[in-house]
């Protein structure tokens, strides 16, 4: 029996994201919301441990209420329970606040074997809130986790830092943050979209979780944003033409020596 | 007024130490304070007179022979133990794998902040740290002002020049600290990877290829054409991923950054997490069959052609071109 909590986060689509090009701000009003990527990669893990180990996977977000529509695909691809902290107090909060939520949330919850979560969600790609959660809740911890195995309370897993490989043994009750190299995460069907539909969606408030007012949304965060403005594009998108393959390459071999970024060649 | 003072630089790679050392010396320069180049280890004593002649006031070292060897829980004990006892103002981490999980931790152990992989870095008119770093996968840099001291910031490899040796020497401070964590976790195994990784974020041409390549045979064609031009190859992520032709790391926002004078994409869509990661290529030629590739809204050069067929009459063009006569 295994029991693993995953935490996933309802991101933008950040394809989906525009740009209003005269003042380079982004238009996210209407951008769409989705499970983050990586995610789906470490609820897909859990729910692999639990048919094989037998147990519960249950969910831990913490986002607005209507989190609740992308947190059933998260039912629908197998967790069990979802638990979604959610609070107007917590706007505003950076990782320090965060992590500090999903740590009393994760006490709350009770005992686990495993926490897991994606590398970084898509949006803010900071890869901050696993660590941070691992350090506060004093557990071991694996970063960039792309294969695991998990036998009694040892788990054995597989990570790529820059310019080497690594094999790491842990005791469990630990977290891992996984890469999307672990798995391919399934696609519920209509049946497991229909038994998510009935399955229990939590909703914590910062009472219920006994949480300190000044430890949580803006006045719990270390950093504030200044501005989020779409970087300047300046290229100068130039279509080379010809009529044939090689009359393209000569024009552009022609460009980018005009340009001196190509000076010589080795014959 | 603070009690913290000082400007640290800290990483596991001595090159992205010198490199933050370049930013320090700026910062702590407008902050009137000085620069510290923090060094945990074993048998640190060469390394530290390196960084103390190349721009680090005080060189802290915590020199023991239990941190032979990295750790994350034994190096994060000595590291905490060393910024409480000495408070910096700003603390930069070389942001690799290891440095990213101890700015993370660090910054929690102290319930500060920490902005992960800043493309940019200053100070506001209170002498804040303000960082710049890329999100929403590529489309937008956000800009953020810490509120509490330390202040902890990322820097990947190459962001900033590195340091020049200098004819001052700086201190070499040892801070005795003796005491360490155990570690909590066991590393039954290590393997080097032999991904051109630290090559290609150095390379002045990259050629990358994406999903336009049919089979990693094909990789000879760009690597034909790199040669030529004294550069590297590299690859996308579905590549490493999906298709698993190679091991260690592709070219985008999870991946390398890179910044050539000249970057060819071939056969690249050009997803916006690539994009991110080739965003400061000097010159960016696309080359792809597909008219409607998001890439091409970003490139210098616009090819509407077929790679197979592109890549290798380019590569006979320039050497046509630029043949001694």
């Amino acid at each position: 029996m295994v029991r693993v909590i995953v935490c996933i986060k309802q991101a933008m689509d950040v394809s989906q994201i525009k740009v209003d090009t005269a003042t380079r701000r982004l238009i996210t009003v209407d951008a769409p919301k989705k499970l983050s990527d990586f995610d789906k990669n470490a609820l897909e893990e859990a729910v692999r441990l639990k048919e094989k180990l037998g147990g519960e996977v249950v969910t831990l977000t913490l986002g607005p209420e209507d989190a609740k529509t992308t947190i059933r695909e998260a039912l629908a691809m197998g967790a069990d329970k979802a638990y979604i902290a959610s609070d107007p107090a917590f706007e505003g909060g950076d990782t320090v606040a965060t992590s500090y939520v999903l740590a009393e949330a994760v006490k709350k919850i009770g005992a686990f074997d495993l926490i897991l979560c994606g590398e970084a969600s898509i949006d803010s790609f900071s890869a901050l809130v696993g660590p941070r959660l691992a350090d506060r809740l004093g557990l071991p911890l694996v970063m960039y986790v792309k294969k695991l195995t998990l036998e009694g309370d040892t788990a054995t897993v597989e990570r790529n830092l820059e310019d080497s490989e690594e094999i790491v043994k842990v005791k469990t009750p630990a977290l891992f943050t996984v890469t999307k190299e672990l798995n391919e995460p399934r696609i519920p069907n209509l049946m497991a979209i229909m038994k998510a539909s009935k399955k229990e969606i939590v909703m914590w408030k910062a009472a219920d979780l006994n949480l300190s007012a000044e430890k949580v949304g803006e006045a719990g965060s270390a950093i504030r944003i200044v501005s989020v403005l779409a970087p300047k594009v300046e290229r100068k998108k130039v279509k080379i033409t010809g009529q044939s393959a090689s009359e393209m390459a000569e024009n552009l071999a022609k460009a980018l020596i005009q340009d001196g970024v190509v000076k010589q060649v080795k014959m | 007024m603070s009690e913290h003072h000082g400007v640290w630089v800290y990483s596991e790679k001595t090159d992205l130490m010198l490199e933050m050392l370049t930013k320090a010396t700026e910062l702590a320069g407008k902050l009137k304070t000085e620069t510290g180049a923090l060094l945990i280890g074993s048998d640190v004593k060469a390394t530290a007179d390196q960084l103390a002649s190349s721009g680090a006031d005080k060189v802290y070292i915590v020199d023991n022979p239990a941190l032979k060897g990295f750790n994350a829980e034994t190096y994060l004990s000595a590291l905490a133990a060393a910024v409480k006892e000495r408070k910096p103002e700003i603390i930069l981490f070389g942001s690799t794998r290891k440095g990213r999980e101890l700015a993370a931790r660090l910054a929690t152990r102290l319930e500060v902040g920490c902005v992960p992989d800043c493309t940019n870095l200053g100070l506001d008119e209170q002498g804040r740290l303000v960082s710049e770093r890329v999100v929403y996968g590529g489309s937008a840099s956000a800009s953020h002002v810490f509120v509490i001291k330390p202040q902890i910031a990322c820097v990947p490899s190459r962001t900033f020049e590195r340091h020049p040796p200098t004819e001052k020497k700086g201190e070499v401070v040892d801070l005795g600290i003796g005491q360490f964590d155990a570690s909590k976790t066991e590393t039954v195994e290590v393997k080097p990877l032999e991904a051109g990784g630290g090559k290609l974020d150095e390379a002045k041409v990259v050629i990358v290829g994406g999903r336009g390549i049919e089979k990693k045979e094909d990789f000879k064609i760009l690597e034909s054409l790199s040669y030529a031009l004294g550069g590297q190859v590299g690859y996308t992520r579905p590549l490493a991923e999906d298709r698993k032709w190679f091991k260690g790391d592709w070219i985008g926002l999870s991946g390398i950054k890179i910044k050539p004078v000249l970057y060819i994409g071939a056969g690249i869509s050009g997803v916006i997490q690539h994009v991110a990661g080739i965003r400061d290529s000097q010159v960016i030629v696309a080359i792809n069959k597909d008219e409607q590739a998001p890439i091409f809204e970003m490139a210098d050069y616009i090819v509407v052609g077929d790679l197979y067929e592109i890549i290798p009459a380019l590569e006979a063009a320039l050497k046509k071109l630029l043949a001694p006569s």
